[in-house]
């Protein structure tokens, strides 16, 4: 089992969201974050007093998927999210070892 | 009196659809006057003749002195409702419209402390109100034949006695004031300026006053600055009340609270903010609003009550009023167009708190001038006020490096004043032609306003205001800082004032 972290630019969630059911991923995480890699803030002025806003906003999608879903679930969020723009976002690959259900006490890949 | 003698009802109708309003208006008057009478007032003694009912129903209509048609004086429906209404929108700028905008200015963690200010401040003002404070600013006891020398000496700056507990206050008129309206209402109206002003000074001090010294400073402040100017300004014995006072020494004019309501919080706000010091972080973190969207939902219910502010400040549904409403939207339009237009062409995009501080700068440049000026005259006033309280929100706040966390000094301070200047210059007597009244012709106010001297006159005043309102606020704020201290302490000032002071968070995640 792995897990999926990807940052990715917020108007992209909907075709990533998309592009991973299509795989039959059934489901994920979605946060708003903020955060900063390369691509610079943006300034912001309110009457006069201008602030730089190092923190942009991202959507992070988690997700676990079995190993052999791994490559296809990384390579559709890498084609989904894509602009060539600065500051499309990363995906991490991480190790899990186990997932419970809740529901139903199923453990391991049937959990996810 | 042609109507009278047409009897048939159509040919009234059919001829002369006017005079058919004007017969309704007749038929109507004594039983409204007679409803509104029997409560309080003996009904006269002879029946008055129709033509002094006419008299009294013209009076009504014009808002002016009934007492010559020997009719015992009663509230009018009409004026009387528009005052009601034009209360209720005032209380409305304060709750909720600057709980939102102030709250909307601040960061996340403050907003709780600006709905607690707003709502605590209304709360203490009204009972301040009802107990001595309506009657030391519109009574007039001190001015009375009987009373002390040292009572007339104080009455050019406080009024008197007589209302102390709201004794009397009922729903006849107090015809110092209006004519037409009832003192019950008249007092209500003008809480919700006793109210607001106080409020507004704690824009300066946002998000580092804590909230016992905020309490503490509105009460001291509201009897030594609020009440006296008040009453000198608009008082009926007021040292600088032009149009209603024939003995004012300083025959000034103030229509809606430019000294009253925008100088006192603005210069106020300014001392304020300059003893307390700047906010831990200003200028290093950022202490951006944390929701424009309540900002901009505050500044709509802002210029919509000013409506009642400016318009009602006529104190009656007349055409001072009507041109008051009409200025009042030009000016606030016009300083709304100049501000962001300022923005963009010095940084090229235009701000949604461009629009809404241009619009705020606009309302309160109009608001002494509001009743006196004509179309044009708005146009101008608003042009100037969004212009200059631009500079002053920018160029001179950086320059000075003060911390007003809400600009209340370069909004309501730099407009007010600017607002009274235009005032002497453009008030013309076909806005208003009280400009030429009884008292105007004995004070001076008629020469000066004929002489263009006005803006000389608005000067004196503005110096005399100013000469209270600082030294004053300096002191408060001293005595306050002795009291109970000002600021609550660094870490409770980077945690936020809401948790400490209130015990409570604006937005929590849990449902």
């Amino acid at each position: 089992m792995k897990k999926i972290e990807a940052i990715i630019k917020p108007f992209k969630l909907e075709e990533v969201k998309d592009a991973l059911s299509d795989l039959g991923i059934e489901g994920m995480t979605v946060t708003e974050v903020k955060g900063f890699g390369r691509q610079k803030g943006h300034t912001e002025i309110y009457r006069g007093s201008e602030y730089t806003v190092d923190f942009l906003p991202k959507i992070k999608i988690e997700i676990v998927v079995a190993d052999g879903a791994l490559e296809g679930a990384v390579a559709a969020i890498v084609k989904t999210a894509k602009t060539g723009k600065i500051g499309d976002g990363k995906v991490f690959v991480l190790p899990v070892e186990n997932a419970v259900r809740i529901r139903t006490d199923e453990t391991g890949d049937k959990a996810v | 009196m042609i109507w009278v003698k047409t009897r048939n009802f159509f040919s009234i109708v059919h001829h002369s659809l006017p005079r058919f309003f004007v017969a309704c208006l007749l038929l109507a008057s004594p039983f409204s006057v007679k409803a509104a009478a029997t409560s309080a007032v003996p009904s006269p003694s002879a029946s008055p003749s129709l033509e002094q009912r006419m008299d009294y129903a013209d009076a009504e209509r014009s808002n002016s002195d009934p007492s010559p048609t020997g009719i015992a004086p009663a509230a009018s429906p009409s004026h009387t409702a528009w005052m009601m209404v034009s209360a209720g929108l005032v209380l409305f700028m304060t709750l909720p419209g600057l709980v939102l905008f102030y709250g909307g200015l601040v960061r996340q963690k403050n907003v709780l402390s600006m709905a607690a200010l707003c709502l605590g401040i209304t709360a203490l003002i009204t009972v301040i109100w009802w107990a001595v404070g309506y009657s030391l600013v519109f009574g007039r006891s001190f001015a009375a034949d009987g009373a002390s020398g040292f009572a007339h000496a104080v009455s050019p700056f406080l009024g008197g006695t007589e209302f102390f507990f709201l004794k009397g206050v009922n729903g006849l008129p107090n015809t110092d004031y209006a004519f037409w309206i009832p003192q019950n209402v008249f007092c209500i109206f003008q809480l919700t300026f006793a109210i607001i002003t106080p409020v507004l000074i704690f824009g300066a001090s946002a998000e580092r006053m804590k909230f016992t010294a905020v309490i503490v400073f509105a009460f001291l402040w509201f009897f030594f600055v609020y009440i006296p100017l008040t009453h000198m300004v608009w008082g009926a014995t007021g040292l600088m009340n032009g149009v209603w006072n024939p003995k004012a020494a300083i025959p000034a004019i103030d229509f809606a609270g430019g000294m009253v309501v925008e100088m006192a919080c603005g210069w106020s706000a300014l001392v304020l903010c300059l003893v307390l010091g700047k906010r831990r972080g200003y200028g290093r973190e950022p202490m951006m609003p944390h929701s424009m969207v309540l900002a901009s939902v505050g500044t709509g219910i802002l210029w919509v009550g000013w409506y009642g502010f400016n318009a009602g400040s006529a104190l009656a549904a007349d055409g001072i009023a009507a041109n008051a409403f009409l200025t009042t939207t030009l000016a606030a339009a016009t300083a709304s167009l100049v501000w962001p237009l300022a923005e963009f062409l010095q940084r090229g995009k235009p701000s949604v708190l461009g629009f809404c501080s241009g619009a705020v700068a606009g309302l309160v440049g109009i608001t002494p001038a509001c009743g006196f000026v004509d179309a044009g005259g708005a146009v101008l006033v608003g042009a100037a006020a969004g212009l200059i309280s631009y500079l002053a929100c920018t160029t001179l706040k950086r320059a000075f490096r003060y911390d007003d966390t809400l600009d209340v000094f370069g909004v309501h301070g730099v407009s007010g004043t600017v607002g009274l200047v235009l005032t002497g210059i453009l008030a013309t007597s076909v806005a208003n032609p009280n400009l030429l009244g009884g008292a105007a012709s004995t004070n001076g106010l008629k020469a000066a306003l004929k002489g263009h001297t006005l803006w000389l006159v608005q000067l004196e005043a503005i110096g005399i205001t100013l000469l209270l309102l600082i030294p004053a606020t300096l002191l408060i704020t001293l005595i306050v800082r002795a009291l109970v201290g000002l600021r609550p302490g660094g870490e409770i000032e980077s945690q936020g004032l809401d948790i400490h002071d209130h015990g409570e968070e604006g937005y929590t995640l849990n449902g």
